[in-house]
């Protein structure tokens, strides 16, 4: 699939933006600190629905306004979907499908598939587990839209069971009343978890083997990477080459929650479940976590996103449903041979998207659609296509002469 | 602020749900200016529905006597008890014109979140009457959300030792509707609970 328009209105340094894209790789060139970035960011946020930069909406919004919309329209062979997100930070995120009425923004899921390599991936390496657990749930959410209903459904249970438990907290205030609603809520939380777990579980074991393909490839690596689940329930904890059923998840939740039952009574908060999970790469014998120097610790970041990339394509053999590859500023980080292959690597997407800050950084294999981003007066703008990279170092060499006029005034 | 008494009206139909700042003052002006037969009609069907009516004795439902129509009407299935959270699904149920049994109000759903439990609810007094009236089916009709799933979970906890016949409301595709556009947790319900076809209804 592919996009051929976004359109961005009050989306952070974006007042208002159309944006034409090709099929192919889309360079994305512009100085730092223009919104090239932000463009990246919006594209990803169609298929994710949040940023991979912020956990929360509110600097998606420009600033002084209090709605951001986002608009683009996917192609998926002949057919064309256009998908339109308001961003409305504090409330609920409403998403208008083909220009439809503003529905609830989880129905768009699935429409369109992408996935976004930048350099704060770094963090799925070196972060704290909830951004591992939001790269699992990302990837299974655009595989199986439905598992984001699970999601969703697990985080309610769960703000619902922490408040039972909190309120009971205050030594002589548990009551029999909430022993009872206690195993009511333990019911429906390992129903949702057990859906969760379940859907991790599947999306690992088909991310195993592209993983550690896709870090041999860019490293020449000597050591093996892999990764483990490791859950707060035993029995998911590892990997798994027959992933246990639902059924089965439930009723080790329960048990779970049983054993954990006086440590949560204690600390008022639920401990046992997906929430309180971790996924667990390694590099060799040892955890990547600590271990891993900087340049393994980022090529098992990009290996993460590839082998997610070729996860979704797999699980949608229809060359017509491959996701979006997006990657953010990542070339300048890399060396010429690695730069090289990873541009090997991305050729099967449908459409690439990667931004730049300096035409030099690109590798020469990928010539495509030439889109140049300024920025003035704090309002970033998109500019005509061009055609090749001469133009483009021409346009480089305009810029820093703009530059250095506005710098006299 | 404007004087006195239009601030004050102001302020208390300000505090009504669903009704802003500018909605409550343009209220507040077309109370004052329209006339004051129909005002005072207003004013005396606000006192009358809170000095009149109470919730039933039995199934409380709202009500101007201390048992509601329903409960009195001798016509009904004395056996089925349709448990709902609030007086409007009463009122919902009743339009269907398809249930013809007896109501139990429980006055909202467990909500941890909001401070409600069990003993804010009318569960007590649905366990009494289970003991005193002769019940054979209850039917379980809290809403299908999170809250409303929760309390059908833990009622079915509660009433299956009594060993009464316990159902919950069907959840699936709307009538009338299309299967395209239906979500996906519908859908998946629409499926759970389908129907083999040639069973008598």
């Amino acid at each position: 699939m592919y996009l051929s328009h976004l359109s961005l209105t009050n989306y952070r340094s974006y007042e208002q933006a159309e944006i034409e894209l090709k099929p192919g790789p889309n360079i994305l060139i512009g100085a730092n600190g223009v919104g090239k970035t932000n463009v990246a960011e919006a594209m990803n946020y169609l298929a994710v629905q949040h940023s991979h930069r912020v956990s929360n909406d509110h600097p998606l919004v420009r600033i002084g306004q209090t709605q951001a919309l986002a608009r683009g329209r996917v192609h998926r062979g002949e057919q064309a979907v256009s998908i339109e997100y308001e961003i409305n930070p504090g409330k609920s995120n409403r998403v208008a499908i083909n220009r439809g009425a503003p529905q609830a923004a989880r129905q768009a899921y699935g429409i369109f598939k992408a996935v976004l390599f930048a350099p704060e991936d770094i963090e799925l390496i070196s972060g704290q587990p909830d951004i591992r657990r939001r790269f699992m749930d990302d990837l299974i959410v655009q595989m199986r839209p439905a598992l984001g209903d699970a999601r969703r459904d697990y985080d309610r249970v769960l703000r619902q069971r922490n408040a039972l438990l909190k309120s009971g907290r205050k030594p002589g205030s548990w009551t029999d009343e909430h022993e009872s609603t206690l195993a009511v809520w333990n019911e429906h939380l390992a129903r949702a978890a057990a859906r969760l777990i379940n859907g991790r579980l599947h999306a690992l074991r088909l991310l195993a083997a592209p993983t550690s393909e896709v870090y041999a490839e860019l490293s020449n690596g000597n050591k093996p990477a892999g990764f483990a689940y490791q859950s707060t329930v035993p029995m998911a904890t590892g990997q798994h080459a027959e992933v246990p059923d639902e059924a089965v998840l439930y009723t080790a939740i329960v048990e779970a929650l049983e054993e954990a039952y006086q440590s949560e009574r204690d600390r008022g908060v639920t401990l046992v479940g997906p929430h309180r999970d971790d996924l667990v790469v390694t590099l060799g014998p040892a955890p990547a976590k600590g271990f891993a120097s900087h340049g393994e610790t980022w090529s098992l970041a990009l290996a993460l996103r590839l082998a997610s990339y070729r996860v979704l394509a797999k699980d949608d053999p229809n060359p017509d449903a491959r996701p979006v590859l997006i990657l953010d500023d990542v070339f300048a980080e890399l060396d010429a041979a690695r730069r090289a292959r990873l541009a090997e690597m991305t050729r099967d997407a449908e459409q690439l998207i990667i931004t730049a800050a300096v035409s030099a950084d690109i590798p020469p294999e990928l010539t495509g659609t030439h889109i140049p981003i300024r920025m003035r007066e704090g309002i970033s703008s998109s500019g005509e296509h061009l055609e090749s990279l001469d133009s483009l170092k021409l346009t480089e060499a305009n810029y820093f002469e703009d530059a250095e006029g506005s710098s006299d005034e | 602020m404007y004087d006195g008494a239009v601030q004050s009206l102001i302020d208390e139909l300000g505090r009504l749900p669903g009704i802003g700042p500018k909605s409550a003052q343009r209220i507040a002006f077309h109370i004052l200016e329209a006339s004051e037969s129909d005002m005072i009609a207003l004013a005396d069907a606000i006192t009358d529905v809170k000095t009149k009516i109470r919730l039933c004795e039995i199934c409380f439902n709202v009500s101007e006597h201390k048992v509601c129509a329903i409960c009195r009407d001798e016509h009904r299935d004395t056996g089925l008890m349709c448990v709902v959270e609030e007086s409007q699904d009463v009122i919902a149920i009743e339009r269907t014109r398809t249930y013809n049994g007896r109501y139990h109000v429980l006055g909202g759903a467990i909500n941890p979140i909001g401070g409600i439990g069990p003993d804010q609810l009318r569960v007590r007094e649905l366990l009494t009457r289970l003991q005193d009236e002769s019940i054979s089916e209850v039917i379980l009709a809290t809403n299908p959300n999170l809250e409303g799933e929760a309390t059908a979970t833990y009622l079915t906890r509660m009433l299956s030792p009594v060993g009464i016949t316990l159902s919950r409301l069907a959840s699936g595709l709307p009538v009338g509707g299309d299967l395209e556009y239906a979500d996906e947790v519908t859908l998946g319900r629409a499926f759970e609970g389908r129907r083999k076809l040639g069973e008598t209804l």
